[in-house]
């Protein structure tokens, strides 16, 4: 399939190209960029006219519910989910039941993944065996069957003898692991952040310290092993400043924090929507506002969904009781375009935190747009408007706290591997 | 948008006390007022709500408060239906919406709601039918609106006033929702000094942005004090990380005649009850001249029939 994309505002952070021009894909490959190379016919003729032409969203964080949780999203709903979001590369976390922690779990995923149309699947690989935090997988078997990290998800490790062992381990084959900073035990019983908003509603708190201390925890055994780590979902003021602090004394770490977080705060639960019940907790503020003013000065090395569909019983439920997560994966290019609108940050440097800083991440390719890469493109309407509904989500999750708002920002192509595998219906 | 309120601002639930316009809270203590000869006569019933149907939604055991919510309800002439639904015995949540739905099938007019899940009334108020009320019960560590009303109720009565009031609530505030609806009610009604007196590991995060002074020892916290108002200390947080023993917290923070001295001599003493005697409040206080302890559970019964009757639309005995 050869692909004619012309005359879209073409960015590309990574070779630093912010330009209207034509994009030429053949055999899965950017061909050209500007002219046609020598006898291009091309199948397909894509008007990019007022389009902005981008890399392929990389979402660090998109839950495929399969195995274990078909009930809650498929293989199929998500993925399609995620190509109608721009996201031509997700990573997967292991949180799956069974959790994704011997090979042939991971091979029937991207086997599974494989023959679907939408991105490429990237599993995450869980850290412990049932992601109990106790006996390491075996890594090396998980790398060749495809996992690109380890992680533990949401249910960090109770023990710091493991998680020593982990980073020994996973450091000795150069593997990188994938750690949310949380202290179980601080974080015990909380629903959500331990400050004046929760203390009102008498919701039991996660403190910050749930995650500061854990945080301390992992960067020094970081720095004992030489670990390759990257901490997840950050939510905290002073675990940015912790991570910049320790990226200043040269220590390779990198972090990403949820879309949800830059916009959303303690504030917003007062309503006590279980839509806004998250992992982490919704903050303060002033912990939001530091996410925001650390994702433009580079602090934050990248913005994801972290989608978690949820079913809609598991929400129609008490606060405390309701199962955490937002669905989120066709969110994450409208809220980081808002965060860029209302930070005064250029487009460029905006797709950089969603396409080539994950990618580099993941340590996988995409991410750019450069000649003779992969063709993984998303083409999107910069000023659409639409509103958040169950309609407009191809996500069998509907549990977002953005139901019902105005987004600015909507994908009409994600070209993945030279093929077009979304196209907006409606424009 | 409050959701407590209809378009034209009058009472449609009563989920908290946060945010309530101080005209409805006075609203409700005035009509309160006109029901409590209706306990005196010989027939003890208006009919106000005749023919309307309530029911007591208890997803956590009580029986004080189902007991006076089921009187009020009574006296107004509604027919009343208990439920005590063990929510341990239920797949939690969806049987929430399940039983309301079913209930309201039944033609409910009212629910009053307790359980163990803070927002649960926020919850089911959300859900119901534009034509029901729900009263909030008790709601986890959140609200429990009838509670701080009447204690409100009994400060007026016996201080006539809040503007030149100093009033301080002693103990368990971070797992109380009487607590927290009492510091509403009090800012609301324009106390000008609320303090919280306990230790750290049962004061919540950030209490001051509620609008109280906070205090850690009796004899600071006490002083000047007009009303002075204990919290029951559950006895599962008695002993471990929380407290190290009930004696020690006794000791320290108990109340007991001698510390009741450091406020004023005319100082009233109110418990929300059950007690824990000799934990957090000593006999000798519970039972003496300034405790207006029992008064405060038979103005329960007032207020909740004042709540029941405005959320019923009318106002008069």
């Amino acid at each position: 399939m050869k692909i004619h994309i012309k005359n879209g505002r073409v960015i590309d952070p990574m070779n630093v190209r912010d330009e209207v021009t034509n994009v030429f894909v053949a055999a899965g490959k950017i061909v050209a960029i500007g002219h046609a190379p020598a006898d291009f016919h091309a199948n397909r003729t894509i008007d990019a006219t007022g389009l902005v032409v981008c890399p392929g969203l990389v979402d660090l964080s998109v839950r495929l519910r399969e195995p274990g949780f078909e009930y809650r999203a498929t293989l199929e709903s998500e993925m399609l989910a995620a190509a109608a979001g721009g996201v031509t590369s997700l990573a997967c976390p292991p949180d799956t039941d069974p959790p994704l922690d011997e090979p042939g779990l991971v091979e029937m995923l991207k086997f599974r993944a494989r023959n679907l149309p939408g991105p490429r699947v990237y599993p995450i690989g869980a850290m412990t065996q049932k992601l109990e935090g106790k006996m390491l997988t075996e890594m090396a078997e998980l790398t060749e069957a495809g996992c690109r990290a380890f992680t533990q998800a949401d249910a960090p490790p109770t023990d710091t003898q493991v998680l020593l062992r982990a980073m020994e381990y996973a450091s000795t084959f150069d593997f990188s692991l994938w750690l949310r900073p949380q202290d179980v035990s601080l974080a015990r019983g909380g629903v959500a952040h331990d400050g004046a908003v929760a203390s009102r509603l008498g919701l039991p708190g996660i403190p910050a310290l749930a995650e500061t201390v854990a945080l301390a925890t992992i960067l020094q055994l970081a720095r004992e092993t030489g670990a390759r780590i990257h901490l997840a979902r950050l939510s905290t003021r002073e675990s940015i400043a912790m991570v910049r602090a320790a990226k200043a004394q040269g220590l390779a770490v990198t972090c990403d924090v949820a879309s949800t977080h830059v916009h959303l705060s303690e504030n917003d639960l007062i309503s006590f929507d279980s839509h806004l019940h998250l992992v982490p907790p919704l903050r303060s503020l002033r912990d939001r506002d530091a996410i925001r003013e650390a994702l433009r000065d580079g602090s934050i090395d990248a913005l994801c969904s972290d989608h978690t569909p949820v079913d809609e019983d598991e929400k129609q439920v008490p606060f405390g009781e309701s199962a955490p997560g937002a669905s989120g994966v066709e969110l994450l290019l409208p809220l980081t375009l808002k965060w860029a609108r209302e930070m005064g940050v250029p487009l460029m440097q905006a797709i950089d935190l969603i396409s080539w800083k994950p990618a580099q991440i993941l340590g996988v390719p995409g991410g750019n747009l450069a000649v003779g890469s992969c063709a993984d493109i998303c083409i999107f309407d910069e000023t659409a408007e639409w509103v958040v509904t169950p309609k407009a989500l191809a996500s069998q999750g509907n549990n977002t706290p953005f139901l019902n708002h105005p987004m600015q920002g909507r994908v009409r192509y994600t070209v993945i591997d030279g093929h077009i595998d979304f196209e907006s219906l409606r424009f | 948008m409050n959701p407590q309120l209809t378009a034209d601002g009058r009472l449609r639930h009563l989920l908290t006390l946060d945010g309530l316009p101080r005209a409805i809270l006075t609203q409700i203590l005035d009509t309160a007022e006109s029901f409590m000869d209706v306990g005196e006569r010989e027939v003890k019933k208006v009919p106000l709500l005749r023919g309307k149907s309530i029911f007591n939604l208890f997803f956590e055991p009580s029986t004080r408060t189902r007991t006076t919510f089921e009187i009020a309800a009574k006296r107004l002439s509604a027919d009343v239906v208990n439920l005590n639904i063990a929510t341990s015995s239920q797949t939690k949540g969806e049987a929430i919406l399940d039983t309301v739905d079913n209930l309201a099938a039944m033609h409910a007019d009212m629910f009053v709601v307790r359980h163990s899940q803070s927002g649960a009334a926020h919850f089911i108020a959300r859900h119901v039918a534009p034509h029901i009320s729900v009263i909030n019960a008790g709601d986890g560590r959140h609200a429990h609106p009838t509670q701080g009303l009447l204690d409100m109720f009994t400060i007026r009565r016996f201080k006539g006033e809040f503007h030149n009031l100093t009033v301080a609530i002693v103990g368990d505030v971070l797992h109380s929702r009487v607590a927290r609806s009492q510091i509403h009610a009090l800012t609301t009604l324009g106390v000008p000094e609320v303090r919280v007196i306990g230790p750290k590991t049962l004061l919540p995060t950030g209490v001051e942005q509620m609008g109280v002074k906070v205090f850690h020892t009796m004899e600071a916290g006490l002083a000047g004090c007009d009303v002075v108002i204990m919290l029951r200390l559950q006895s599962e947080r008695m002993k471990g990380a929380l407290l190290p023993s009930a004696q020690e917290y006794f000791k320290f923070f108990g109340l007991t005649p001698e510390k009741l001295a450091l406020a004023k001599p005319d100082a009233i003493v109110m418990h929300p009850g059950p007690m824990n005697r000799g934990v957090e409040i000593d006999s000798e206080v519970a039972d003496g001249p300034q405790s207006v302890i029992l008064p405060q559970v038979t103005y329960g019964i007032a207020v909740r029939m004042a709540v029941m009757a405005l959320l019923a639309g009318g106002t008069t005995a």
